[in-house]
């Protein structure tokens, strides 16, 4: 037998290619991260850059044509009150969702990550992973049954007899409105309702990765159930909390459709980049609304990944 | 353990967030029984059948679907190649730009969804490409990207160790070790990755709203009747079997990956 | 005897970390070879080397005479048995131990036959059929290395393959593996950080320390011929004495090794003092000092021990103090 001390079996093609990427693993990397590479930074950057260079130009506000000229006159537009409104509610509209999401989410994250054994720990799980899987305008539509005058929220207020308490809450003005539908709260309650699983899942994996026995020193220690929570649970969650307020707050800055189903006239930046681009067709004062949502999340992202929200990505 | 029984407020405060999730969804199901045809009255005057009939008998219902479906097929298809590159490329080594590809992955997913319609409609313009079929598929493939990527990068990394090293030791090139070690190990990811991005595109409709011309996806067919209701029963019915429809990958999805170091949805 | 893997200056450096670092090694074919260091001495990075897993940043690597350079791990006839086994968790036992075979592109029948067969040879008949998950941490190790060994290997590298084990098997099991060896006359490298398991093996050691081999030598001069304080302190944990000591016993200044064992209550000799006992079981072992010089002894089973804090006299045979002239 010969004892040969390197094989040279399955030497075809195939073979010899592997033995070249072997060689150079520089290159096999190369070739496996160039179709995406390609496919995003080309296509998808590629967009964005487009985009961000429109909103350098300007229109004629006579002939509406698009003035293929650098100039930040579209970026100024966006201070005028009208738009700076928009801008302004949308963020204080974000604010409120994430807030609220994380209200709402954390003690559903909380049990589900500490407390739910066996079958409820799947029950959860599923349980927070259908509604976010489940359609988006289903969801929405979902809401424009429940808010609807004739609807089932109005019905329970009205057989608790508790509709003068619906009506005097609908009489404030900028949360109220005529009906539920067509007011902020309703916005605020579908964006809460559309985005929470987002809030939840962040927060769950962040305190998941809190070892049990962590928790037990500090009991050890001499900590009550409280403190435990405020001093260890809660600083250890907290990126999640923050890794989850990335979510509702860019999708709440981006979405155009919950406010043009369920709320009132008043638009949000979503809305008013739809608008532009479509039937105004002012391309550049469209981009630079968009520009704002990016902006905003960039200042958000560099703060979250100080805190370290991104592990519990 | 005794000391592990949650606080009674906090089991509240979980159940009543859980029910506030589901019971919208659940509505829908009863509204798809109503007899009334007009508005949203609560309680239904009386339940009936004949809305599924009726749905079951509309072109444009089963048009927007079949569209909905191939556009997600394909994006799906495109997202699983570009996806498991991706995976593999950053689970391999530590090259320099992972943490910039990363970011691009994620980059069309946490960005708002008018932002990647907007530059893709004006990209689509300043190029004079006209919309299409395609050009939805485009759009959908990119933001699909991220969940395929997501569900098979920890499973890469997990597969890449010393489980390649085996396979390479004991004779297989780099073909054969991809084809008898990792795409077997990861198969289960790439599925719940495949069914993921199915589900986010089939559902998809503020990127759409950009990239598709006089195309009708069902997300855009359900939000034109929820701007403009035309016959609110017919939607009813279609939001349910819709429900029902985007349950299944994700109960699969689930299946799949359960008892992995993968949660299955943190793509989206 | 011709060489079966040779080092000639070979280097494996990451940035600045030196985790091989100019190593000159030559295993001679049909040797059983220990590389013994303390985690991250670079053993195993050695280890790897040879299986192709990592490439040399300087120096050269012969496989049986042919520079390793550029050929990938698939083409070199060693295989490896890894650490923690790497069994393909998505095939059964037959199908992992005829992986090697599969790929080759033997026929399915006869690498069935071959696996069962090196199953045979690690006594796991009859378990070709489960899966890897169902086997107990010592079936697994006797899979991987079926699994090595049914390619028919030149060489089969070992990388600290009994670690996982507890001690009674992993004992049985390093007799079994030497048996093995001698059975099959290939050349075995085995890489541990455990003293005892390196020196009872082995046909000659390599003690590794920040990357470099500190000493390469038949188990018994390792042990009782070490020639840094480095491998005195570590293979066996002699006393190391200081220069200066050395020095008044033999007058030659160079650090010393002298084992516990060879240290016994006397007549005459050295005054120490105690300053622990503890009872080992078969043995007690003494902390003493020996003016600033601490010293532990082992004292064969007795019915008086010294007490803590006694003065007593001790004593050695002038050759078993080793003097280090080396370091």
């Amino acid at each position: 037998m010969s004892m040969q001390a390197v094989s040279d079996r399955g030497a075809g093609l195939f073979g010899r290619l592997s033995d070249t990427l072997w060689r150079r693993p520089g290159l096999l990397i190369f070739l496996l991260i160039l179709p995406p590479a390609a496919w995003l930074g080309i296509i998808y950057l590629g967009s964005l850059f487009a985009l961000l260079a429109q909103s350098f130009f300007s229109i004629d506000e006579f002939t509406g044509i698009i003035q293929y000229e650098f100039t930040l006159k579209t970026y100024a537009e966006l201070f005028r009150p009208s738009n700076f409104d928009i801008i302004l509610r949308t963020v204080v509209m974000a604010a409120a969702v994430t807030v609220g999401a994380a209200a709402v989410g954390f003690p559903v994250a909380y049990f589900a990550a500490r407390y739910a054994r066996g079958k409820w720990k799947a029950i959860f799980y599923l349980g927070v992973m259908m509604p976010l899987w489940s359609s988006y305008l289903v969801k929405v539509y979902s809401w424009k049954l429940i808010l609807a005058k004739e609807g089932i929220l109005n019905w329970m207020f009205e057989t608790l007899h508790l509709g003068w308490f619906l009506n005097a809450y609908l009489a404030i003005p900028v949360i109220g409105g005529n009906s539920l539908s067509v007011s902020a709260t309703g916005t605020f309650l579908v964006f809460l309702y559309v985005w929470l699983p987002f809030m939840i899942l962040p927060i769950q994996a962040a305190l998941e990765r809190v070892p049990h026995s962590m928790l037990e020193a500090s009991g050890d220690l001499g900590a009550r159930p409280a403190q435990t929570f405020r001093h260890v649970l809660f600083p250890l969650a907290l990126p999640g909390v923050i890794a989850g307020s990335i979510f509702t707050f860019s999708l709440t800055l981006g979405d155009y459709i919950i406010p043009q189903i369920v709320g009132s006239s008043r638009r949000f930046i979503g809305q008013a980049v739809y608008a532009y681009q479509g039937t105004a067709g002012n391309i550049p004062l469209a981009a630079a609304f968009a520009v704002v949502p990016i902006l905003l999340m960039a200042v958000y992202l560099w703060i979250a990944k100080r805190q370290g929200a991104f592990d519990a990505l | 353990m005794h000391s592990d029984r949650a606080p009674l407020g906090l089991k509240v405060a979980a159940g009543l967030g859980l029910a506030f999730m589901h019971l919208p969804i659940l509505l829908i199901f009863v509204y798809a029984f109503t007899t009334e045809d007009k508005s949203y009255q609560w309680p239904p005057p009386g339940l009936t059948l004949k809305w599924f009939a009726v749905t079951w008998g509309r072109p444009d219902v089963w048009q927007a679907l079949w569209l909905s479906v191939k556009v997600a097929s394909i994006s799906t298809v495109i997202a699983l190649v570009l996806g498991t590159l991706c995976a593999a490329a950053v689970s391999r080594t530590k090259f320099f730009g992972r943490e910039v590809i990363s970011l691009l992955v994620i980059l069309p997913i946490a960005l708002p969804g008018i932002i990647t319609g907007i530059s893709l409609r004006s990209a689509f313009n300043l190029a004079d490409i006209p919309f299409s079929f395609w050009t939805i598929v485009l759009g959908h493939a990119t933001f699909c990207v991220v969940v395929v990527y997501n569900n098979a990068v920890a499973r890469f990394r997990r597969v890449s160790g010393s489980l390649v090293e085996a396979s390479m030791d004991l004779g297989a090139n780099s073909f054969q070790t991809f084809r008898y070690v990792i795409l077997p190990n990861i198969s289960t990811a790439l599925l719940a990755g495949g069914m993921l991005a199915f589900a986010l595109s089939f559902d998809e409709v503020i990127v759409t709203t950009f990239t598709a011309g006089q195309q009708q996806t069902l997300p855009i067919w359900m939000l034109e009747e929820l701007v403009r209701p035309r016959e609110r029963p017919v939607t009813n019915v279609v939001a349910m079997v819709v429900v029902l429809v985007t349950f299944l990958p994700i109960l699969g999805a689930y299946y799949l990956t359960r008892g992995t170091d993968t949660v299955a949805g943190q793509g989206k | 005897m011709t060489s079966a893997i040779r080092f000639s200056g070979v280097s494996r450096h990451y940035g600045d970390v030196r985790a091989v670092d100019n190593v000159d090694l030559d295993i001679a074919e049909g040797e059983f070879f220990a590389m013994l260091g303390p985690s991250g001495s670079g053993k195993t990075t050695s280890l790897r080397l040879i299986a192709g897993f990592e490439r040399p940043t300087a120096g050269e690597i012969r496989i049986f005479g042919q520079v390793a350079q550029g050929i990938p791990p698939y083409r070199r006839n060693v295989n490896t048995v890894f650490q923690d086994y790497a069994l393909f968790p998505h095939l059964n036992v037959r199908d992992n131990v005829a992986y090697g075979l599969m790929v080759a592109g033997q026929p399915k029948a006869q690498r069935h036959g071959a696996a069962d067969g090196a199953l045979e040879m690690v006594a796991l008949t009859g378990y070709g059929d489960r899966k890897p998950s169902e086997l107990s941490g010592g079936q697994r190790q006797r899979v991987a290395l079926a699994r090595a060994l049914v390619n028919e290997p030149k060489a089969l590298l070992l990388d600290e393959p009994l670690g996982a084990l507890d001690l009674k098997l992993r004992e049985q099991m390093q007799e079994e593996l030497k048996s093995l060896q001698r059975s099959l006359g290939i050349t075995f490298i085995f890489v541990t950080h455990d003293q005892g398991e390196a020196l009872s093996m082995a046909d000659r050691v390599a003690v590794f320390n920040e990357g470099r081999i500190v000493q390469i030598g038949a188990p018994e001069t390792i042990y009782f011929r070490p020639e840094t304080p480095f491998v005195a302190d570590f293979v066996g944990s002699s006393n190391v004495l200081p220069p200066e000591f050395v020095a008044q016993l033999t007058g030659r200044k160079a650090h010393g090794a002298l084992r516990p064992e060879a240290v016994h209550l006397s007549e005459q000799g050295h005054s120490a003092t105690v300053r622990s006992v503890s009872f080992l079981g078969a043995a007690t072992r003494i902390g003493i000092r020996i003016g600033d010089v601490p010293m532990t002894m082992l004292l064969p089973k007795s019915d008086t021990f010294p007490k803590v804090g006694d003065t007593v006299t001790v004593n050695w045979a002038a050759e078993d103090l080793h003097v280090m002239d080396r370091a």
